[in-house]
């Protein structure tokens, strides 16, 4: 059975300067151990999520649970210690004047011994092949650089749970894909688990579950293979369906006929090799 | 207006124990019209060429042209107002830019910080407006207010209400949900062609450059490693893998699908449409009944 390691029970959020709801009465589980993409357009509620998660914004309607503990005013600093953030502007979470000092800040604030924190330092760097950067200042690196000593800081925290709140779409597609590789191999490691909030499709297809979002409520839930057959629908949502889906529409139109949505263009490959060629 | 980029050099904080050499020896021509692709990894320099093309940095070595403009290291610069009216750089997020009352005003600011008169900048306001797809009932709104989408509009309609002859772009889209990045692509594409302006496009993304470019280059450690149309670039792919650089999604697809079955397609094909219709002819044709 799937342990729930975050729960929100009809959550609701309202900014102040608004009018409708940011959050609409959201209810979901995040599992232990699971990779889960929250998807969905600009405003559709999805970084007010990772706010609330996070206790940066606390909900006017409904409960949200971490780990067993409700999340409330008391209990958001032992939350934190559970939860790691990476947000989508490194510039907006950069304290440190080197980029060792930026990674060490947090491990400070939670009291590691010296040697430790130099050790985790280092280790969390090299994990973002970022470790040649350490006397650097911060604001000499670019974007993605920035990006990668933002993901290290969380890292060296080894929390339980990393949010994601689009923190790759400043990088470069190698980038983008050493960050998520790195994430992923930590996953592994530690067990941990991800939340990631994101537009880029390919990356939430790879995910082992994905919630889409839209105008603040919950509009569908499922397996990457359940979501990206919902097809035109996505569009119309603001969203895009990935690549090896649009190639394998394109083929359909041409009479080409495959019997499913194929998420990964090796199995496309394979699927027109086999089937296709080999007659 | 043309741009021309000759062999220059830029090094931040120079003759300080800082200094970092950040491109070196950069040629590029950009003939007026151009929709020309700086691609590149991040730290690659194009943010720093980038800065070259209204003169807000000063090369360390090589000169800039830019119109009938000569930009030289080690020399004084003056009228640069000028260059920079005619050079308008949509920044990274440019909606952190964003600091005025109301929209109004924030879009009329550029315009009228170069001379030109409140009401015919209020006039320019209102067509940057329409051209960026935004209501003019927005003008009298706070642009803190906005959501994220429509804040970036706003700051790019600044721009343009200068009546640029060149717009520069760095990583536009970054951030929007995909409907909202094909909306803007879509929308500098045609001002590009409507006002027959010179576009420069910083990007990631070789899905777009292979889109809406003409010309594309690519920059790796601070120096141009190839230039050309984006069939030219994307015709030796293989290359650009060594280069550790991506190609775009449908050149990987057909390279991956040529790899499986042994059959080379006549080209490298750009878009999904044109892939899949000469595979399906090949198909049809029966290769290897």
């Amino acid at each position: 059975m799937k342990e729930s390691i975050v729960s929100l029970k009809g959550v609701s959020f309202q900014y102040d300067t608004q009018e409708r709801y940011a959050l609409n009465n959201v209810t979901f589980d995040i599992y232990d151990g699971e990779w889960l993409a929250i998807v969905g357009h600009n405003g559709s509620g999805k970084s007010t999520m990772a706010k609330l998660l996070i206790g940066l914004q606390f909900p006017q309607a409904g409960e949200i649970t971490v780990c067993g503990m409700p999340l409330n005013e008391e209990s958001i600093w032992d939350i934190r210690t559970k939860l790691g953030m990476v947000f989508q502007n490194p510039d907006n979470q950069f304290v440190g004047t080197t980029v060792q000092d930026d990674v060490a800040f947090g491990l400070e604030n939670n009291g590691i011994p010296r040697d430790e924190m130099v050790q985790r330092v280092e280790d969390s760097l090299r994990k973002v092949k970022m470790d040649k950067f350490l006397y650097q200042e911060p604001h000499h690196l670019s974007g993605g650089q920035k990006q990668r000593v933002a993901i290290a800081g969380v890292l060296a925290l080894r929390p339980s749970i990393i949010i994601l709140d689009e923190a790759t779409s400043m990088l470069d597609p190698r980038g983008r894909e050493e960050v998520l590789e790195t994430v992923r191999l930590l996953k592994e490691e530690k067990s941990l688990t991800v939340i990631s909030i994101t537009h880029d499709l390919e990356e939430a297809a790879k995910a082992d579950r994905i919630i889409v979002m839209n105008k603040g409520e919950v509009f569908r839930e499922g397996t990457p293979e359940e979501i990206f057959s919902m097809d035109e629908q996505l569009i119309q949502l603001g969203l895009d369906i990935p690549f090896s889906v649009k190639m394998s529409k394109a083929f359909r139109q041409k009479g080409i006929d495959f019997s499913k949505h194929y998420l990964s263009e090796e199995e496309l490959v394979t699927e027109l090799w086999t089937s296709r060629f080999s007659i | 207006m043309d741009i021309s980029l000759q062999h220059i050099e830029y090094r931040y904080q120079a003759n300080t124990p800082f200094e970092q050499l950040a491109i070196e020896d950069v040629s590029i021509e950009i003939p007026s019209g151009t929709y020309m692709a700086i691609i590149g990894h991040t730290g690659s320099g194009k943010s720093t060429v980038l800065q070259h093309l209204n003169a807000l940095l000063q090369p360390t070595k090589g000169t800039v042209k830019i119109g009938d403009h000569e930009i030289k290291a080690q020399q004084k610069n003056k009228n640069l107002k000028q260059v920079r009216q005619k050079v308008g750089i949509v920044f990274q997020f440019p909606e952190h830019q964003l600091f005025e009352e109301t929209v109004e005003k924030d879009i009329i600011f550029g315009p009228m910080n170069f001379g030109i008169s409140e009401a015919e900048a209020k006039k320019r306001a209102r067509i940057a407006l329409k051209q960026v797809g935004l209501a003019e009932d927005i003008l009298e709104k706070s642009p803190f207010d906005l959501s994220g989408g429509q804040m970036r509009r706003v700051a790019i309609a600044g721009v343009l209400a200068m009546e640029p002859d060149v717009i520069v772009l760095d990583e536009p889209t970054a951030g929007l949900d995909p409907r909202g990045r094909k909306e803007i692509m879509d929308m500098f594409y045609t001002l590009h062609k409507d006002r027959k302006l010179s576009t420069i496009l910083v990007t990631h993304s070789m899905e777009d450059a292979a889109s809406y470019a003409d010309q594309i280059v690519i920059m790796q450690h601070g120096k141009v490693v190839n230039q050309g149309t984006p069939e030219e670039i994307f015709s030796s792919p293989v290359e650009l893998v060594q280069m550790g650089l991506d190609v775009p999604e449908v050149v990987r697809f057909q390279l991956k699908l040529e790899e499986k079955t042994g059959v080379k397609l006549d080209k490298i094909y750009l878009s999904i449409e044109e892939l899949s219709s000469a595979v399906t002819g090949v198909l049809n044709r029966g290769v290897r009944s």
